[in-house]
C-alpha cells in the first residue's frame, strides 16, 4: 500500500520525505485516543445510560410484583430490551458535533478511507458507552433474578449483538446527521433492523433459560456481526459523504 | 538551489466547471489552473458562489459538470485526499479538546510537516499560551488562528481556504499572507477566497472573479 | 460523466419537462384501467367465486388482502431501485419516483396489516397475532415510516431524498433477514400460522384464483397511475423555479394538480 502512494505522489513526497508519514493504523489510533479523551472529559455523561438501566430494571418488580419465578422467566429479554433501549439516547449523537464543528469534513479530506475511520468510531463509541452496561449485568441480573446459568450466555449474547447494534445505529446515526431533528426518528429506523438481531439473542437466552441449544443463534449473531464489520462502515461512510454536503 | 523537476501538470486545474443548485447555476464555466507556487484569489460578493466553488473543488459538494484534476489525474478520493488541507468557516475542532490534542489526531490522519508539531504551529501563530486551553475558550479570531496552525502542521501541498481573513485583526491578516507566501515558496500552492475587502499581499497572485 | 451509460430514451424521460407530459398523457389511461380491473376483479371474487368450504364468506378479504401484499413488497423494491439510481447517477427523476413510492408503499403495507387484522379475527378469534407474515409486514411498515420520516427531516429536498434512498437501500438488505428471523423465531414459540395462500399445502381454486391476479394486476396499474401522478407534483414544486414550470403555469389556464392518494 505503502510504495503506490509513494508513486502516485511521488515528488510530493521527496520534498516533505523528512515528515511523519500518515498510515491507516496511526490514524486509528489517534481517533481512539482523541475519543478516549473527550469520553473521559464526559465522564459523567457515560454513567447516565447505566443509571438509567438501572432505574428501569428497578422499575419491572415493582410492576410485575417480586414473585422470583416470574422475574427469573421474564429476566433475559428484559434485560436485552433496556440495553437497546440504553444504548439509543448515546447512538444519535454519534456524528453530530463532528458534523456541527467541521471535524467531519477533515475526515473527509484525509489520506485515510473514511469507512476505516467510521469503524474505528464505532469501536471507541462501543467501549465507551455500552461496554459499561455489559459489566454491570450480574447487578442488574440479580435485581431481576436472573438463573445464575444464564447469566455467561446473557453476557457473551450482548457482546456479539450490542456491536451488531452499534453498527447498524451508526450508519443510521450518520443518516441523520444532517437532518434537522431526530431523536425519535432513529429509534423508528432502528427498529427494523434490530428486530433479527433481538429476535436471535432472545433465541440464545432463551434456549440457555430452559436448557435447550443456543450455539445455533449465537452464530448466527457472530455471522452477522462479521457481515455488518465489512458492509456497514461502507454504508456509514456514504451515509457520511450525503452529511457533509450542503 | 536544490529545487525539484518542476512537475508537468499543475496541482490543481479545472476545466469548464461549472455548478448548479437545483438547476439554478451558482457558478461557471470556469477555467484556471494552480501551479505550484501559485496563488488563486476567489473574489465575488455575498452569494457569488466562492465556497461552493471550494467545496466543489474538496469533493465536499457533488461535481457539476467540467473536470477538475490534481496533479493531472482526474479528481477522486485518491488524487485528491492527503493533498488538499481545507480551513472553512467552521474550525475543524472539537470544543471540549485543546488545540493541542485536535492537532495531535489531525497529525494522526494527514500526517505531519517535516520539523513541525502542535507546539511550533502555534506558537508560529502566535497563540501559544493557548494550546493547552479546551478550544471553547478561544476567541472566534483565535479559533481561526488554530485553525492556521493545522495549515501549517499537516502535510498537504494544496491549500483550499475559504475566507481565511474572517475575524482576524491587522497583524492576523499580515500572519495569513505571510503563511501563504511560504507555502507557495517551498512549493504549494493556495486558493483562497475574500469578498474583496482585504488587500492581499501577492501582486502576482491571479484572480478569479465570480459574479452573482 | 456517468450518465451516458443510460440509454438514450431514459435520458429522454430523465428530463422533467419531457416526463411530467409523458406522464400527464399516460396517467389517466393507467387509471381508467385500474377502475376497470378492479370493477372486474372484485364482481369475480366478491359475486362470481363460490365460497370457502370451511370459511365461508370471510376468505373473500384476500381479494384486497393479497393483492396489497404483494404491492408492499413490489413497490419498496421499485423504491430502492429508483433509489440506487438516485445515489448511483444522481437522476433527479429517480429521487422524486424513489420518495414518492414511500407513501404509497406505506398504505399498501397498512392495507396488508388493518385487512389482516380483520380477517384475523373470525379465523384466529384475534385482531392481532404474531404471525411470521404479519409480523414481517409490520417490519415492513416501520422500514417504509423511517424512509418518509428521514427524508422529511432535511431542510434540503434532494439531501433528504438521498439519505431516505441509502436507508432504503440498507432496508433491502434487512428484509429477508427479518423475513428469515421472524420464521425462526415463529416456529420456536409455536406460532399458529395459517396458510391457505402456501400453494404447497392447499391449491387455491381456478374460481378464486382468476379474481385474485386481475386484482393484483388492477394495484399494479393503480400504483403506476399513482407514481405518475405523485412524481409529476414532485417535480412541479422541485422545479417551482424553472421556465418550462412558469411557462406551463402561465400559458395554459392553470391545471390544478391535486396530489392523489
Amino acid at each position: 500500500m505503502d510504495s503506490t502512494a509513494q508513486s502516485m505522489t511521488g515528488d510530493r513526497i521527496a520534498c516533505r520525505a523528512t515528515g511523519v508519514r500518515a498510515n491507516a493504523a496511526g490514524a486509528c489510533i489517534a481517533l481512539l485516543r482523541r475519543d478516549f479523551v473527550l469520553a473521559w472529559r464526559r465522564r459523567g455523561e457515560l454513567f447516565l445510560p447505566l443509571l438509567y438501566a438501572v432505574i428501569v430494571t428497578a422499575l419491572f418488580p415493582f410492576a410485575l410484583g417480586p414473585d422470583p419465578e416470574l422475574l427469573a422467566r421474564i429476566a433475559g429479554g428484559v434485560l436485552l430490551v433496556i440495553v437497546v433501549l440504553a444504548m439509543l439516547p448515546a447512538l444519535e449523537s454519534m456524528f453530530r458535533a463532528d458534523l456541527d464543528d467541521g471535524t467531519l469534513e477533515q475526515w473527509l479530506l484525509a489520506p485515510q478511507p473514511l469507512a476505516l475511520l467510521a469503524l474505528t468510531r464505532v469501536i471507541a463509541h462501543w467501549l465507551t458507552t455500552v461496554l459499561p452496561l455489559i459489566i454491570v449485568m450480574p447487578l442488574l441480573g440479580a435485581l431481576m433474578n436472573l438463573p445464575v446459568k444464564v447469566l455467561p450466555v446473557l453476557i457473551v449474547t450482548l457482546l456479539l449483538a450490542t456491536p451488531l447494534l452499534v453498527l447498524l445505529g451508526a450508519v443510521l446515526s450518520a443518516l441523520a446527521a444532517g437532518a434537522r431533528r431526530s431523536g425519535i426518528l432513529l429509534a423508528l429506523m432502528l427498529l427494523p433492523l434490530a428486530v433479527p438481531v433481538v429476535i436471535f439473542a432472545a433465541g440464545a437466552i432463551a434456549g440457555a433459560q430452559s436448557g435447550m441449544p443456543y450455539i445455533a443463534p449465537l452464530t448466527w449473531l457472530a455471522a452477522a456481526l462479521v457481515m455488518a464489520i465489512v458492509l456497514a462502515p461502507l454504508a456509514c461512510a456514504a451515509a457520511l459523504r450525503i452529511a457533509v454536503e450542503s | 538551489m536544490t529545487t525539484p523537476p518542476a512537475p508537468a501538470a499543475p496541482l490543481l486545474s479545472a476545466h469548464r466547471l461549472a455548478f448548479s443548485r437545483n438547476d439554478e447555476p451558482v457558478f461557471g464555466p470556469l477555467d484556471f489552473s494552480l501551479g505550484s507556487g501559485e496563488t488563486v484569489l476567489v473574489e465575488g460578493d455575498n452569494g457569488s458562489g466562492k465556497t461552493t466553488l471550494l467545496r466543489v473543488l474538496a469533493g465536499m459538494l457533488p461535481p457539476g459538470t467540467g473536470e477538475i484534476h490534481f496533479h493531472g489525474e482526474p479528481a477522486s478520493r485518491d488524487s485528491r485526499n492527503g493533498r488538499v488541507l481545507w480551513l472553512g468557516h467552521r474550525a475543524g475542532m472539537n470544543e471540549a479538546l485543546s488545540a493541542r490534542e485536535n492537532l495531535g489526531f489531525l497529525a494522526g490522519l494527514y500526517g505531519a510537516r517535516g520539523g513541525m508539531t502542535a507546539a511550533t504551529a502555534m506558537e508560529r501563530v502566535g497563540i501559544a499560551a493557548w494550546i493547552d486551553e479546551p478550544v471553547r475558550t478561544l476567541s472566534a479570531g483565535q479559533k481561526k488562528r488554530a485553525g492556521l496552525a493545522r495549515l501549517l502542521l499537516l502535510q498537504g501541498d494544496i491549500w483550499l481556504l475559504d475566507e481565511p481573513y474572517a475575524n482576524l485583526d491587522r497583524r492576523g491578516i499580515g500572519l495569513v499572507n505571510a503563511l501563504i507566501a511560504e507555502h507557495c515558496a517551498s512549493g504549494g500552492g493556495a486558493l483562497v477566497t475574500s469578498h474583496g475587502a482585504v488587500r492581499f499581499a501577492d501582486p502576482r497572485a491571479r484572480h478569479i472573479r465570480l459574479d452573482a | 460523466m456517468s450518465r451516458s451509460y443510460l440509454p438514450h430514451w431514459m435520458h429522454w424521460l430523465g428530463s422533467p419537462p419531457n416526463f411530467y407530459r409523458f406522464a400527464g398523457t399516460l396517467r389517466p389511461w393507467l387509471m381508467a384501467l385500474a377502475l376497470a380491473s378492479a370493477a372486474i376483479g372484485l364482481y369475480g371474487g366478491l359475486v362470481l367465486a363460490p365460497p370457502d368450504y370451511q370459511q365461508g364468506d370471510a376468505y373473500r378479504i384476500i381479494f384486497i388482502h393479497v393483492p396489497s401484499a404483494w404491492m408492499s413488497l413490489f413497490i419498496y423494491a421499485t423504491m430502492a431501485v429508483a433509489g440506487l439510481i438516485a445515489l448511483v447517477w444522481r437522476v433527479k427523476l429517480a429521487e422524486v419516483i424513489a420518495m414518492e413510492c414511500a407513501p404509497t408503499g406505506a398504505a399498501f403495507t397498512f392495507i396488508t396489516l388493518a385487512t389482516g387484522s380483520l380477517w384475523g379475527k373470525p379465523m384466529w378469534g384475534t385482531w392481532w397475532t404474531w404471525d411470521a407474515r404479519l409480523t414481517s409486514e409490520l417490519v415492513l411498515l416501520f422500514l417504509y415510516l423511517g424512509v418518509i420520516g428521514l427524508c422529511n427531516a432535511f431542510e434540503d429536498r434532494r439531501r433528504g431524498a438521498r439519505a431516505a434512498s441509502l436507508l432504503a437501500l440498507v432496508g433491502i438488505v434487512n428484509l429477508p433477514i427479518v423475513h428469515y428471523s421472524v420464521q425462526w423465531w415463529n416456529t420456536l414459540h409455536q406460532g399458529t400460522t395459517v396458510d391457505f395462500l402456501d400453494p404447497a399445502r392447499s391449491s387455491i381454486a381456478a374460481p378464486m384464483l382468476w379474481p385474485l391476479l386481475v386484482m393484483a394486476l388492477a394495484t399494479h396499474l393503480y400504483f403506476f397511475a399513482s407514481i405518475l401522478g405523485r412524481a409529476r407534483t414532485g417535480l412541479l414544486s422541485l422545479e417551482s423555479g424553472k421556465q418550462w414550470v412558469r411557462t406551463l403555469v402561465d400559458g395554459q389556464p392553470a391545471p390544478t394538480m391535486e396530489a392523489p392518494t
